[in-house]
């Protein structure tokens, strides 16, 4: 038997191995590097890695191929797209994450030993979250274009596995941080074997791991339509968990609270693009065939989700399980560009995955920045009065719920418009209906926190509004920037994903 | 011996492990459920690679290997992590994040 060297095709794989090549870089740097100059190196090595990589996909953007890596990884238009916003949600994402204050010294330490002390003290703060994040970003690149079924597990792994860690890292409220890093972990890992065992169904049903190879199978019609129909159950269990879709969602509230606020952010905005990027083109070239038999359930989870997550949502006290809630919600607005099935849904779908990550990177930023003496404020009603101590920082929460709600003239509402419109020309109805209702519910909550922070009075109980360092305050202000010029001019973006996203199969 | 057999004892093994999960309170013994699991799907894999005649299936059973020996590092490290800090490793002690 002759052994075929197999060919890859450098130029169009580029932005994952410059991601790569930067995460083993910063490994090393962590290793080698004196603790005085870790944290800029780490933090230069990161941000040039991710717009180097940016750079590269830019000049890349026309190219379509199917072959870059013998068949495992598709180069489309929807793959440039969706790899471009994970990329840019990740560069703003790293601007809050550089702020090291959030961060344990020392992951290893115990809570509250001397040995912790004696790392603060010394300033020796370890910088893993760099490499780990860029690990992170490289998996979340290959999810969204891997072709067979051994890339996309291995690329789901690569986004998870990181992410488990990074939740476990906060600095402040160390047990509930490691707690939230246990809970995403087990329930993560449960899912990814739902997943594996779906791919198992589909691979004895086609007899073929790569997606071209199940999609002809089930075109064709010929298998066991029992295999066929236990995969799909399968691996969409893996994949709604991912998103956190109900009833999927357990995990999202307490990982959500429990991480260190910029991961949270980062995880929330980033691991959704991923996933749904998968999940489109997995339900829209695999699966479009069998219609009929997933069509239904989806349509029945997005709705629950969405009236699930505004309901639940209005009940919450604490500021990042009230974003948490809002973010199931979304979770069932984007399904509905899922349960679409055509081109405006897909359009409709990249829009609103990048507008709804960049405000919800933002979000979090500003949550990070209102703190006490022992860390940082998420009781919403400390946050009362907000408005009248610090007037910018309120006003861009305010705009970034607007957005959340889809308010006109922010993002959220041509995403939120644009997404219904594509479900309602397919006809499913009752999902668009369910999902205005739960926007009409989901801007009752948004507007009340908007109405605590500006015409109620402040506390006198030491919540105060961080200055933000200049890496934060950059990435909201890009964020808030984004959030309204794609409210008021969101036709350059539109065309330019619609001329752009089409699968290959 | 008919191959379908594997298929069975494959979905006995997940079932096993996935009911482990939900019903064992202790951390470690929750992840082995897992571990069965991600097993349960490699005997599938090698199962239909048998069936299909088709050699894919058993590559992805050693990819799912290495996969599964990575997950084991990140999970036993953040379990021992909570372990020392709480002497404890039932899943229901780490109950500080409610609604």
């Amino acid at each position: 038997m002759s052994f075929i060297s197999p060919t890859l095709d450098y130029t169009l794989l580029s932005p994952i191995l410059i991601l790569l090549g930067g995460a083993l870089i910063g490994v090393l740097v962590e290793a080698f590097v004196s603790k005085a100059l870790r944290s800029s190196t780490q933090l230069t090595l990161t941000i040039g890695t991710l717009v180097l990589s940016l750079a590269q996909l830019w000049k890349i953007r026309n190219e379509q191929s199917m072959g870059a890596a013998m068949g495992s990884v598709v180069i489309d238009g929807p793959a440039i797209l969706l790899q471009a916003s994970i990329l840019i949600i990740a560069i703003l994402s790293i601007l809050v994450i550089a702020d090291t204050d959030h961060f344990t010294a020392l992951a290893a330490a115990l809570p509250g030993s001397e040995q912790e002390r004696h790392s603060i003290q010394t300033g020796n703060q370890v910088t893993e979250v760099y490499p780990l994040t860029l690990f992170a970003i490289s998996g979340m690149m290959v999810f969204p274009v891997a072709t067979d079924l051994i890339t996309l597990f291995v690329a789901l792994e690569m986004l998870s596995l990181p992410l488990y860690l990074m939740a476990g890292l906060s600095r402040r409220r160390r047990l509930a941080s490691q707690e939230a890093a246990l809970k995403y972990f087990l329930l993560g890992s449960f899912s990814s074997a739902f997943f594996l065992f779906g791919m198992a169904y589909l691979y004895g049903y086609s007899a073929s791991v790569s997606l071209a190879g199940i999609r002809e199978s089930v075109v064709g019609g010929s298998g066991n339509d029992v295999l066929l129909l236990l995969g799909m159950a399968f691996i969409s269990i893996g994949l709604l968990f991912k998103v956190g879709a109900v009833p999927f969602h357990a995990w999202s509230p307490d990982v959500y609270q429990g991480a260190p606020t910029p991961i949270t952010g980062f995880m929330a905005a980033a691991t959704k693009v991923a996933a749904f990027g998968a999940m489109l083109r997995i339900y829209y070239t695999v699966f479009a065939n069998a219609e009929w038999s997933w069509s239904p359930v989806i349509s029945m989870i997005a709705i629950i989700t969405m009236l699930f997550g505004s309901f639940v949502a209005l009940a919450q006290r604490d500021v990042k399980r009230m974003l948490a809630y809002s973010s199931i919600a979304h979770a069932g607005f984007l399904l509905s560009g899922v349960i679409a099935l055509n081109k405006s849904g897909l359009d409709a779908s990249i829009f609103y995955l990048f507008a709804y990550g960049v405000a919800t990177v933002g979000a979090f930023a500003i949550v990070t920045l209102v703190r006490d003496s022992s860390g940082e404020v998420t009781d919403l009603n400390r946050w009362r009065g907000l408005g009248k101590r610090s007037p910018w920082v309120a006003s861009a929460f305010a705009g970034f719920l607007l957005a959340f709600a889809g308010i006109p003239l922010t993002s959220g509402f041509i995403g939120k418009f644009s997404i219904f419109s594509a479900a309602y020309e397919s006809g499913a109805k009752g999902v668009v209906f369910a999902g205005v209702l739960s926007s009409a519910v989901a801007a009752f909550f948004y507007i009340r926190v908007i109405v605590l922070m500006f015409f109620t009075d402040p506390m006198q109980d030491g919540t105060s509004v961080e200055i933000p360092s200049a890496l934060t305050r950059s990435s909201i202000i890009f964020s808030i920037l984004v959030t309204i010029a794609l409210g008021v001019f969101p036709a350059p973006l539109l065309s330019f994903i619609t001329t752009l996203a089409t699968f290959i199969r | 011996m008919d191959a379908a057999n594997y298929l069975y004892l494959s979905a006995l093994l997940f079932s096993i492990g996935a009911i482990g999960v939900v019903l064992r309170r202790n951390a470690i013994v929750v992840f082995m459920c897992i571990e069965l699991m991600l097993n349960a799907a490699n005997l599938s894999f090698v199962t239909f690679s048998r069936i299909n005649g088709d050699l894919n299936g058993q590559v992805v059973a050693f990819f799912t290997m290495v996969v599964a020996a990575c997950e084991v590092v990140v999970g036993l490290a953040i379990i021992v992590t909570i372990y020392r800090s709480r002497r404890s490793a039932s899943v229901d002690d780490a109950s500080l994040l409610r609604r």
